[in-house]
């Protein structure tokens, strides 16, 4: 531990006395905007196979069992048709590889590095080379879990929730090695959250900046420190939990078989206990940058900064005595069933205080529909109505009804994509000037936005209609059941939608690789906005900031201040002397 | 494990830091706390299967008391033996520290080592972690694999303060290893904590 610290203090008092290496710089860097950046890399690059395994998902639902366009080289034997198992596959790791591999790097893993220590005035995380070592854990992970496609019998097919005994005993998906390479790669993945968490945490209580009062930090930081506890005490139940499954699997243990004297239950209570605070672990940063990027554009203060703290805070404590609603047809106590009712409820108290709170920062502002301006706005309005169909659920008669269905698959998908994925762009698009020093291209980013949001819509919005109309998730084949035939039309709806939207992500890969190398120089402050970061050269170089750190005199929201002649006072920005002439 | 623990306050100011003396002091209660829950989820589904269970053993007679209740006692020795060493340091006595190092590092390995042979003994009499002769199969399963992963804790302990021991040794000012040794301390003593939870749960009741 303390050799990290060392390492620190190394850097800071040997500024710029020596030149690192390519491999030093770029690959095992103890950077962490460049760790930042190898997490981003890392995410958009999972993002592509998920969104692909997600549209092989898509193509068998719309036309079962017709040959999926571009596998017939890889499913040489069936000539590109999916067989059940290799749809089950498909879903399987489409999730996994979204939750794991892109939304956690990149929200988490990427922002996470990149925000904390620019935006709190210190020089770097508070353990470089445990930062370091957590990037390549988690790359580690994710070449482990990309190796499960290739051996025999093919990934893990039991859902990313992996229910035992589903997950626990072999012959009933068919997968061996498949689910054991992704409970091992769970596994390393918990230990490298686990170092990020640890880093975040310290940075955050001892190295803010002189000034930087706790009440003073951006909430994105907010949102990032309190997103690192819930990780650092959600991460830990699903590392033991995969590594019990792991036993059962291959030391013949029965934690999870009844037939052993196990229980199945008991991964649902682990796997939830670890699975409900993980979904405010996706979206948490993604509230974040949205509170960070809506008083930037609306050029006014964040409505309610402390009642945005403490709600997040609130969100947090709630997480972890709601998960049991994700089981209530589990056979719970239907007393347990109602506790678990009405703490869900109450957990869309603090999400409401902070929608509105956007919609009050929102109200009367100087709005600029920048991208990432619109992004973060899609991010609140699509969170709405992810938010309001989990109320729905939250009750337990209703929720008897709509389980298993696409209604949930609507549901998760409005706040994961619409809320977690959003809020990704938003930052990307966001923070690309600071941390490539390039500007991104504002058409293509509008051409990138718009077929997003209006597709996104399209292929998610009519599922909440197929799941009332009953069609249930994870099944191979709609048109096997009589019920569902009526509504087929639904799927192919979908489908065709989910395709245009896969396409309209080419504009964003054009604009990144294109803003990369030929970008517009990208100014110290683009949107003038307030945070630390801004005051940083664009890239910021080793260290951050020359000799000294900024100082930090007020809060991070000061937009149309009246003591400042500007439409924005930085938080750096030293204060007119009383008496001193204004202008 | 490192060069030295630093004062960070005097070097770049901070606002307010909780741990100004170090760190890693914050980071180590950090990685204890989640560490701590890695272990709590273990016990918590070892405590579900058990009170679920018909046919679970009794431990006491089957695990046997006396060789374990030495461990525990030779475990709490080394917590009070590091307090020793970072007593000695901190009044100056490096060649104490290392000693007291030394005793902390032997009690941690003295405990595997029995309980290598308090595991060898009890696979012998047909306790294994797929099954055994006296009933649930799964207090095979969660007997080696809780105290399985506090071996380990306990191994990764040994080869961490021996690695301090070098620490020290490399640093002529006692007070330059403090911080480090200090932070060891926490996760020895964490260690030592875990086994007290593990022996009541896992032997005693």
């Amino acid at each position: 531990m303390s050799s990290t610290t060392a390492t620190a203090h190394g850097h800071a008092t040997h500024a710029g006395h020596h030149e690192l290496g390519f491999v030093q710089t770029y690959i095992f860097s103890r950077d962490h905007k460049m760790i930042a950046r190898q997490f981003l890399f890392l995410g958009l690059f999972m993002m592509i196979l998920g969104g692909l395994l997600a549209l092989v998902v898509r193509w068998q639902l719309a036309w079962p069992e017709t040959a999926v366009p571009g596998l017939g080289g890889i499913l040489k034997e069936t000539s590109g048709i999916l067989e059940p198992s290799t749809y089950n596959m498909a879903f399987t790791m489409h999730a996994t590889i979204m939750i794991f591999f892109v939304i956690m790097p990149i929200l988490a893993g990427c922002f996470g590095n990149f925000c904390i220590p620019l935006m709190l005035g210190a020089r770097d995380m508070a353990f470089p080379v445990l930062n370091m070592l957590s990037i390549w854990t988690t790359a580690s992970a994710g070449v482990i879990m990309l190796v499960g496609f290739f051996v025999p019998g093919g990934h893990a097919a039991a859902g990313w929730t992996s229910y035992a005994p589903l997950s626990a005993v072999p012959s009933y998906t068919g997968t061996n090695w498949g689910q054991n390479i992704w409970c091992i790669s769970l596994f390393i993945m918990g230990i490298g959250s686990m170092m990020g968490s640890i880093n975040y945490v310290t940075t955050v209580i001892n190295m803010r900046a002189p000034g930087m009062k706790l009440f003073r930090m951006p909430l994105v930081v907010w949102s990032l420190f309190i997103t690192a506890i819930l990780l650092l005490l959600a991460m830990p139940v699903l590392t033991s939990g995969v590594a019990m499954l792991l036993f059962d699997r291959t030391l013949g243990t029965s934690w999870f078989r009844p037939s052993g004297g196990g229980e199945p239950l008991l991964w649902q209570h682990l796997f939830w206990y670890f699975g409900h605070p993980e979904v405010y672990i996706l979206i948490l940063p993604a509230m974040g940058i949205a509170s960070e990027i809506l008083p930037v554009f609306a050029r006014k203060p964040i409505f309610g900064y402390h009642a945005m703290a403490f709600s997040m805070i609130g969100i947090a404590f709630l997480s972890w005595i709601v998960y049991g609603h994700h089981m209530f047809v589990s056979g719970m106590n239907p007393a347990l069933g109602m506790a678990f009712t009405v703490t869900t409820m109450i957990i869309a108290v603090p999400s409401a205080i902070k929608t509105f709170n956007w919609l009050g920062t929102l109200w009367g502002g100087s709005i600029r529909f920048t991208v990432p301006m619109l992004n973060a706005l899609a991010f609140v309005s699509m969170f709405v109505i992810g938010g309001l169909s989990g109320i729905f659920m939250a009750s337990t008669p209703v929720d008897i009804f709509i389980q298993d269905t696409y209604f949930i698959v609507a549901h998760i998908h409005y706040v994961v994509f619409g809320g977690s994925i959003f809020g990704a762009f938003a930052a990307i698009y966001y923070w690309f000037p600071k941390m490539f020093g390039r500007m991104t291209n504002p058409l293509l980013g509008h051409l990138h936005f718009w077929p997003t949001f209006v597709f996104f819509n399209l292929t998610f919005f009519p599922m909440h209609i197929i799941g009332v109309g009953g069609q249930m998730r994870r099944i191979y084949n709609p048109m096997q059941y009589e019920f569902l035939q009526h509504q087929q039309h639904w799927n192919v709806f979908i489908t065709v939608s989910a395709l245009c939207l896969g396409v309209a992500q080419i504009p964003f890969v054009i604009n990144f690789f294109w803003s990369l190398f030929a970008g517009q120089k990208a100014p110290l402050n683009p949107w003038n906005a307030n945070t630390l970061e801004w005051s940083a050269p664009s890239p910021p170089p080793h260290l951050n900031w020359g000799a000294t750190l900024p100082t930090v005199y007020r809060g991070p929201y000061e937009y149309n201040a009246p003591e400042s002649r500007e439409d924005f006072l930085p938080q750096w920005q030293a204060p007119v002397r009383a008496g001193a002439p204004r202008h | 494990m490192s060069h030295t623990a630093s004062v960070h306050s005097a070097i770049e100011p901070a606002e307010t830091p909780l741990t100004p003396e170090s760190w890693g002091k914050f980071g180590m209660w950090i990685f204890l706390a989640g560490d701590a829950v890695g272990f709590g989820t273990l016990l918590a589904g070892y405590g579900a299967m058990r009170a679920t269970s018909a046919d679970w053993p009794n431990p006491f007679s089957v695990l046997g008391i006396n060789l374990t209740a030495l461990m525990t006692f030779l475990l709490i020795c080394s917590s009070v033996t590091m307090v020793k060493a970072l007593e000695w340091l901190s009044r100056g006595d490096r060649a104490r520290a290392i000693r007291f190092l030394l005793f902390t590092a032997l009690g941690g390995a003295i405990f595997v080592s029995l309980q290598a042979y308090e595991w060898t003994h009890l696979i012998e009499r047909g306790l294994h972690i797929n099954g055994n002769p006296w009933g649930a199969s799964l207090f095979g399963t969660s007997f080696f694999i809780v105290t399985g992963f506090h071996g380990l804790h306990v191994t990764g302990g040994v080869i961490y303060l021996l690695s301090m021991v070098k620490y020290v040794l490399n640093r002529p000012d006692p007070m330059a290893s403090y911080n480090a040794v200090e932070i060891t301390g926490l996760y020895w003593h964490f260690v030592d904590l875990v086994w007290i939870m593990v022996f009541t749960f896992m032997y005693l009741l």
